[in-house]
């Protein structure tokens, strides 16, 4: 088929696989963090220490933190539940590594296409909530404890807006294949011209602005960091953990705003699709579309983090409970009224 | 229980109606959770040092607060026996370490009363002034620190790169960032630098841009409303009651103002201004008060500017200092509310007795009443509205 098409064995495409998946939340979460957290949150905040380090720009900042980290002394509190305290960090890890085995990043780019790609996604995403329950529940701490349960509550509460925010493109697609509907925007045209595809946040503009805000709940990034609270709660379940433990944590944590960011972009903006560009070409160029128009995505996101207050936790679920889901249905209704029609 | 005439069923001889009663009991029990008894601080970031809060809670409710404090007491009532009278304005830099030129000033009239001298006029407009910019400094770094408290992080940024100008201005005339002790009982160590009078016009204009944008970045944005209105509500009476002062108890609607209402002191008679109150009494009308007095205060040093007189900053004082028998009570209108010295003298060079009433211990006096029933993120938000400082609790 193409210069792509390459008999690999399949224990090297295995291997080739997990040791992309593997570098892709470290590196994500270095570029996002270095991006947004540092770069940024400078800007907007005129901090001039994340701008000193290395020389030019500051570059030198986040590794300097990183190494940091790593000279940290490990300390596990003498209450604490040592096996859960050490697993937690894994965990959360561990659920943002398994979003991006669906995320794909060209035609043939992608670890497995499953049927059910979105449903997994947002499945699997959740998992994280099991750990930061661990590491709450282990700390032995009570900020800790809170945090966790806030965490938990918030995690549920916003699963389902977060869902129905998804619905809408599943019908518009007419599949829960990420690839598909990569593909259903690619190949799709407005009023039968086609000339940039069809991306789903034209007629989905609402389940975008949902998506953005539930997933800034399951991120637990302000406004809606009640669990990690710094200036109440210290840091919420993360509070007992240090050095290499707690790089786990921020990985974890940019990690799966990049994985969200590239959720968003797949279901709304076409992924890694530039209309009319197939085959071989779409396959190279296609992380670099899908990184553009993640980091955009990206962006709105951390915009809203650094200007806005925290919510308190009851005004939180008011706002899932009694905003954000009803409008999710009645989008999801007009989604569907709108397929049968046409 | 087996007493009735009613047959009952052999082994089921209790009464139904208490079993039922008993099995509701049991159900209680197990779904009733324990209260947790939860301790922020000494060392927690909402408590801006070491103040310690006992709460008790119910879930995220709050039963019952108690707040301990002590933790940074210094013994300055006591070491003022101990020092002069010139000495003592280095203690008492160090109350509320944020203001510390207001301070000094209530302190240093005590004594200037005693000894029947007074401050020639340019050395109190400069006095004014210097209290007036501390009131900005700390007022700045309170309208960006509220907005940290909330979950906002930017505003916190801003109050401190904003009051970096006015603590430069500080820093020029009185050689110290926080701790000035440029107080002398007569008038002031140095007169103003040259180009401090047009440089200080300068970064009025700053202060008032920052208003502006601490306006629409805070004040305006729902999510801060949401979390601070109606949230940790002082009436009015009940706070004046619990000798909460200054801002806080403007924001409760208390027209009461020691600048205008309190004994004439500094140029403060020469001045117009306004008092701002605010009749809801919670958290927000806190964070509005403040703004509105930051600006006022920067209106206050432009027309001090304006009528700066010329002439000497020093007063004819021995060389060594010498207070005449007596006592004087002395209260001022600081940034965190009413400071009040009372010196008690028998005449040697240092004071025999000196009381300090400070604004932030009554202002948390009234925190066990305000916490009860609120959720554990608004136990930060007051914290945050009440604005203390831990020097000027525990000194």
């Amino acid at each position: 088929m193409n210069a792509l098409a390459v008999e690999i064995p399949w224990g090297v495409l295995l291997a080739i696989k997990a040791v992309v998946i593997l570098a892709v939340v470290p590196l994500g979460a270095l570029v996002l963090g270095y991006t947004f957290l540092l770069k940024m949150m400078s800007h907007m905040q005129s901090r001039l220490g994340p701008m000193d380090p290395g020389g030019f720009h500051g570059w030198f900042q986040l590794i300097g933190d990183g190494i940091k980290f790593l000279q940290k002394e490990d300390i596990v509190p003498d209450e604490a539940d040592r096996r859960v305290f050490a697993l937690a960090p894994t965990v959360v890890v561990i659920s943002t590594f398994l979003i991006f085995v669906v995320i794909p990043a060209g035609p043939r780019l992608q670890v497995a296409n499953l049927d059910v790609g979105v449903f997994y996604a947002l499945a699997v995403s959740s998992l994280s909530v099991i750990g930061v329950l661990m590491a709450g529940w282990a700390s032995a701490n009570k900020f800790a404890l809170i945090g966790a349960l806030r965490a938990a509550a918030q995690l549920i509460a916003y699963e389902l807006p977060l869902l129905l925010a998804v619905v809408g493109v599943v019908i518009q697609a007419g599949t829960m294949s990420l690839q598909g509907i990569v593909s259903a925007q690619q190949d799709g045209a407005i009023f039968g011209w086609s000339g940039i595809g069809n991306p789903f946040i034209l007629t989905q503009f609402v389940g975008f602005l949902l998506f953005l805000i539930a997933a800034q709940a399951e991120l637990t990034q302000t406004p809606f960091d009640m669990p990690v609270a710094e200036s109440e709660l210290v840091a919420g379940y993360m509070v007992e953990y240090t050095g290499f433990r707690f790089l786990f944590f921020f990985i974890g944590e940019f990690g799966t705003a990049t994985a969200f960011a590239a959720l968003a972009a797949t279901l709304f903006l076409g992924g890694w699709s530039i209309p009319g560009v197939h085959g071989t070409a779409a396959d190279l160029l296609g992380p670099l579309v899908l990184v553009v128009k993640l980091m955009a995505v990206a962006f709105l996101m951390f915009w809203v983090r650094f200007t806005y207050p925290r919510l308190r936790e009851d005004q939180l679920q008011a706002l899932a409970w009694k905003v954000l889901i009803p409008i999710a249905l009645v989008n999801v209704i007009i989604t569907a009224i709108i397929k049968v029609a046409i | 229980m087996s007493t009735t005439e009613q047959p009952t069923t052999p082994g089921f001889e209790v009464d139904p109606a208490a079993f039922r009663h008993l099995a509701d009991a049991q159900v209680n029990v197990e779904l009733d959770t324990g209260d947790m008894i939860l301790n922020m601080g000494p060392q927690h970031p909402a408590t801006h040092g070491t103040l310690r809060l006992v709460v008790r809670l119910d879930g995220e409710r709050v039963i019952a607060a108690d707040p301990v404090i002590g933790y940074m007491h210094r013994g300055y009532e006591k070491l003022t026996e101990f020092r002069t009278y010139p000495q003592v304005t280095t203690l008492i830099n160090r109350i509320d370490w944020l203001s510390s030129f207001a301070n000094e000033v209530p302190f240093v009239h005590a004594a200037e009363q005693l000894m029947e001298i007074e401050a020639p006029p340019r050395a109190q407009y400069i006095r004014t002034a210097l209290t007036e910019l501390s009131r900005i400094a700390t007022f700045l770094l309170f309208l960006g620190e509220m907005g940290l408290q909330v979950g906002a992080l930017t505003p916190a940024f801003y109050g401190f790169r904003d009051r970096e100008h006015v603590l430069n201005l500080i820093e020029a005339a009185t050689g110290g960032r926080f701790h000035p002790n440029f107080n002398r009982i007569g008038g002031l160590k140095d007169d103003l630098p040259w180009g401090w009078i047009s440089e200080t016009r300068n970064v009025m204009k700053i202060v008032l841009d920052a208003c502006d944008v601490f306006e629409d970045l805070v004040v305006g944005n729902e999510i801060f409303q949401a979390r601070t209105r109606s949230i940790g509500i002082i009436p009015g009476e009940l706070g004046a009651s619990y000798g909460v002062s200054g801002s806080n108890l403007r924001a409760s609607g208390v027209d009461w103002d020691l600048r205008r209402d309190g004994a004439p002191y500094l140029a403060y008679p020469d001045l117009d201004f306004q008092v701002f109150t605010h009749p809801d009494g919670d958290s927000f009308s806190r964070y509005w008060v403040r703004l509105q007095e930051t600006r006022e205060s920067a209106r206050m040093v432009l027309q001090l500017l304006d009528g700066m007189p010329a002439g000497p900053i020093m007063a004819k004082v021995p060389r060594i200092i010498k207070v005449p028998e007596g006592e004087a009570w002395v209260e001022t209108e600081n940034p965190l509310g009413q400071m009040g010295y009372y010196v008690v003298s028998k005449g040697a060079t240092g004071p025999f007795r000196v009381k300090i009433r400070s604004a932030s211990f009554s202002n948390v006096s009234i925190l066990p009443w305000m916490l009860r029933g609120v959720y554990v993120p608004d136990v930060v938000t007051i914290l945050a509205s009440l604005y203390f400082i831990l020097g000027d609790i525990d000194r």
